[in-house]
């Protein structure tokens, strides 16, 4: 059971990490109409994800594809059993991506504003869907004797399932505007870092919320009562939160970001380690979750899969470290004037 | 319509729209990373100016082809969940290896190469775009080995009521994988060279920049003329090896009906559309199919008669689509020797440079007829032999996958209306 063990807390990393990366480029798609002033600071916020955006995404399609390679029929029961939620998060997804690429390319307002609505669905939705998605997985999913997923769109919008989708949302407006006050001067770098100011109380809130709901609505706590050792996940979790507010306080962009990026990455962990060894609880009856037991791949694949994981992901945060370090300016009118900006 | 009826459109309309994207991702990125690749050895400053021209319609194009990849990504899970838990032990890990040694480094340095152009020393700055050159192929590797195990099953064992992991080396070193990789990337080369022929000729015709275009109209005529050739020779190879993997779908392509040695092909047929047997069969050539097929004009070809009808593919459609395809090809190898001909005095033959405008969407036909040869004449199967479509698709309402499926085909063809026009625009305003 060590591989499929491991290959558990992989496939929980790779959504953490997706969930941390692209989850900045979603928050400031979302603030995009509400913090940008003018045709400047819009475009800013566009090349602050710039040469970012299509390598974090990639994460989530690893993720998408690890649980397909490493648990097939959990993979086969999400998909299929959240269709409609899948192929909105989807269409968002597309939208997202083609308003990067075809928004400056048409020298018209209306077109630009086309784009830049499409922008704006195309981050807020995934960020709620995605919040909505993992919300309903740790609560568990009505899934039968059979391995089908009983639910349709509408029951997956119950209220802790909202509460998910807008935790996420508040999670990724705060590294989203901590992230832009980073690549952004002056008063729209001002309004960034007021923003994530604003943001944190929210965000303290609502993760008191999530943590009390779940106590009440979820299995999530049993594996740490048994083994309070895990405490330390959601402690180390709640002490990133907590340090954000005061790098923010002092201006220290960098350190708050790390601060964000670590509270994100903690909170799904900390739900990825309450499930275990489920993947998908059933929430008709526990037999019938979907568990690394019954639903993990071949001694034989998972060992393979492990090579390459073991070889290529630490080599693909190398070279994405290098790119994130070359590209860590702020953006000012040089690279927006830059004829391949977008 | 039922829910696997409608599976199959959303599939078909979701990997074809797909695939009008991605051959030009992987033969353009190639052709511009050559162009590059002259710029820094030679100094030439038309070389630079070719490489972001071509560049820009490249990233165009990629922008679809990134978003409508993930579609298909999903799409397994969700309308094919049956399959996917029945063959993910090993279709699932090649997708999930295509992503983390191809997709990662393509998406990453194909940003750094277009934010990069200032940054980055020149040879640095054309290393990043040979890094997705290669991702780019690679990506295409892995997806077809993916696709080459649907097509011929190799290294697995049938346990625990699925197809589980036997042997990871006989399913990368599968030779139906690698014969359609062999086959596809000179196809995508083909269309990129007569991509860029295409545009280049637009313009030469009207005499802007000659220089320019002159120079990158060399660059898609060679791709052309060596790919095309290629092409067209892997195509029978790779018709082999169908013939020996797949009988059913050689009888189909072939509309082949009688078992008999010494197959004859015939230069006029036409299928009877719905029934069995030909319409017309006309102009026998004794052995040529016997030939063609497996290299010996006397060696016994299965017929469609001799399967149960059950088991047997849409017999008229993967015929045109093959004959398409080959007839295609053909043109094509022709098209790109003319161009070869007139190649030193090209602005004395307005003819030839009109030809090749409108042969652009030539290639993508092809592509298309392709693929319509490999997935509908692979068909009952979803994977040959072991499992019928009908058996892989999802649990799921005929209405939910009904409104996906106008929903993705509403916003595929805005969106692919939105990149068309722009790749027009760009292709039309010339170099900067
Ligand atoms: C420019 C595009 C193009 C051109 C000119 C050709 N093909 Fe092709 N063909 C494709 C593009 C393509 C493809 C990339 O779309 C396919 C679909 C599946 C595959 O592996 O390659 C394909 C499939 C395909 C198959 C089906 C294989 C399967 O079942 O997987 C055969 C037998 C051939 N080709 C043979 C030929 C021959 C004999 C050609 C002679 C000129 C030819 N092709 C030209
Ligand atoms: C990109 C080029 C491709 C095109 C244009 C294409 C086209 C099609 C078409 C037309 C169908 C419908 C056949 C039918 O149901 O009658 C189909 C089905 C399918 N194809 Fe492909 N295909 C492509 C590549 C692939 C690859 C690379 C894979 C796998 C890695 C794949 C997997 C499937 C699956 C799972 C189905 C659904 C089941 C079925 O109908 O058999 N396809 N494809
Ligand atoms: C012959 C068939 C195919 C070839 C050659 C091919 C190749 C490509 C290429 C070159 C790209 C753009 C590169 C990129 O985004 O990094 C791409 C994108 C993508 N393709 Fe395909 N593809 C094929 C079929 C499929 C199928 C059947 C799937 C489904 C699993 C698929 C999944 C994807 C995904 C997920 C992306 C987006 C990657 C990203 O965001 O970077 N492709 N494909």
């Amino acid at each position: 059971m060590i591989l499929e063990t491991i290959w558990f807390l992989l496939w929980g990393l790779l959504w953490a990490i997706y969930f941390m990366l692209d989850g900045f480029d979603l928050g400031m798609g979302t603030l995009l109409p509400f913090i940008a002033k003018n045709e400047t600071e819009r475009r800013t916020i566009y090349n602050a994800a710039g040469p970012f955006w299509d390598g974090n995404e990639v994460w989530l399609i690893t993720a998408g594809g690890v649980t397909f390679a490493a648990f097939p029929a959990a993979y086969a029961v999400l998909f299929s059993g959240m269709y409609a939620a899948m192929f909105l998060l989807l269409f968002a997804l597309i939208l997202r991506g083609v308003s990067f690429e075809f928004r400056s390319k048409v020298d018209s307002q209306a077109w630009r504003r086309v784009w830049d609505v499409c922008h704006f669905v195309g981050s807020f939705a995934p960020a709620l869907l995605l919040g909505v998605a993992f919300a309903n997985i740790f609560r568990g999913i009505p899934i039968d004797a059979q391995g089908v997923n009983q639910e349709g769109l509408l029951q997956l919008l119950n209220p802790y399932g909202l509460l998910g989708g807008v935790v996420f949302v508040v999670l990724f407006v705060q590294h989203g505007a901590i992230w832009l006050a980073i690549k952004s001067q002056g008063s729209l770098h001002d309004r960034a870092r007021a923003t994530a100011i604003k943001t944190w109380p929210i965000a303290v809130l609502g993760t008191v919320l999530f943590l009390a709901y779940t106590a009440v609505d979820t299995m999530l706590f049993n594996n740490y009562l048994e083994n309070p050792l895990l405490l330390a996940i959601p402690a180390g979790t709640v002490v990133a939160l907590v340090g954000i507010r005061p790098a923010l306080g002092a201006g220290q962009m960098v350190r708050a970001w790390v601060g964000s990026a670590a509270f994100i990455v903690g909170v799904t962990m900390f739900g990825v380690v309450g499930l275990f060894p489920a993947l998908l609880p059933s929430s008709l009856n526990p037999g019938w979750s979907m568990t690394i037991y019954n639903s993990a791949s071949s001694p034989l694949t998972l060992k393979i899969m492990l090579g390459v994981a073991l070889v290529m992901v630490p080599v693909v945060i190398g070279y994405q470290f290098w790119v994130y370090r070359n590209f860590s300016h702020k953006i000012t009118d040089e690279h927006l004037d830059y004829e391949e900006a977008y | 319509m039922d829910a696997l009826l409608l599976s199959r459109l959303q599939f078909a309309a979701a990997t074809m729209f797909h695939f009008i994207f991605v051959p030009l991702t992987l033969g353009l990125v190639l052709l511009v990373a050559i162009m590059e690749t002259k710029y820094v050895t030679s100094g030439d400053e038309t070389y630079k100016r070719m490489a972001k021209f071509w560049g820009k319609l490249f990233l165009i194009n990629f922008a679809l082809g990134v978003v409508t990849g993930i579609t298909l990504e999903f799409q397994f899970g969700t309308n094919w969940s049956r399959y996917s838990a029945y063959v993910g032990d090993i279709f699932g890990s090649l997708l999930a290896i295509e992503a983390t040694v191809a997709f990662f480094l393509e998406s990453t340095f194909i940003a750094v190469w277009v934010f990069g152009w200032e940054k980055l020393s020149p040879k640095l700055h054309a290393a990043c775009i040979w890094i997705v050159a290669l991702a780019a192929n690679t990506s295409a590797l892995w997806i077809l080995l993916a696709n080459g195990f649907m097509q011929n099953p190799v290294g697995y064992v049938l346990r625990n009521g699925r197809a589980e992991l036997a042997d990871f080396f006989d399913v990368i070193t599968n030779p139906f994988g690698w014969n359609q990789f062999l086959h596809v990337i000179p196809g995508a080369l083909t269309l990129a060279g007569f991509f860029v022929m295409g545009i280049s000729a637009w313009h030469l015709l009207r005499r802007n920049e000659e220089e320019f275009f002159g120079k990158s109209f060399r660059v898609g005529m060679w791709a052309a003329l060596i790919f095309s050739v290629l092409t067209a020779a892997q195509g029978h190879l790779h018709g082999n090896e169908v013939a020996r993997v797949q009988p059913v779908k050689l009888a189909a392509m072939e509309s082949h009906w009688e078992t008999q040695a010494n197959a004859p092909m015939y230069l006029l047929q036409i299928p009877n559309f719905g029934g069995e047997g030909n319409l017309v069969e006309a102009l026998p050539v004794p052995g040529l199919l016997s030939f063609l097929a497996y290299n010996d004009p006397s060696a016994v070809v299965m017929g469609l008669n001799d399967v149960p009808e059950a088991d047997r593919p849409p017999v008229a459609l993967t015929f045109l689509a093959f004959r398409a395809m080959v007839g295609l090809g053909t043109l094509f190898v022709g098209l790109a020797a003319l161009a070869w001909l007139f190649r030193n005095r090209l602005t004395q033959v307005p003819w030839l440079l009109r030809a090749l405008v409108y042969t652009i969407p030539l290639p993508y036909l092809a592509h298309q007829f392709g693929w319509i040869v490999a997935e509908v004449g692979r068909q009952p199967w979803i994977v040959y032999g072991l499992m019928r479509t009908s058996e892989g698709v999802s649990p799921i309402a005929a209405s939910q996958v009904a409104v996906s499926l106008a929903a993705l085909t509403l916003m595929y063809l805005l969106l692919g209306a939105v990149d068309i026009f722009l790749l027009f625009k760009y292709a039309r305003k010339g170099p900067a």
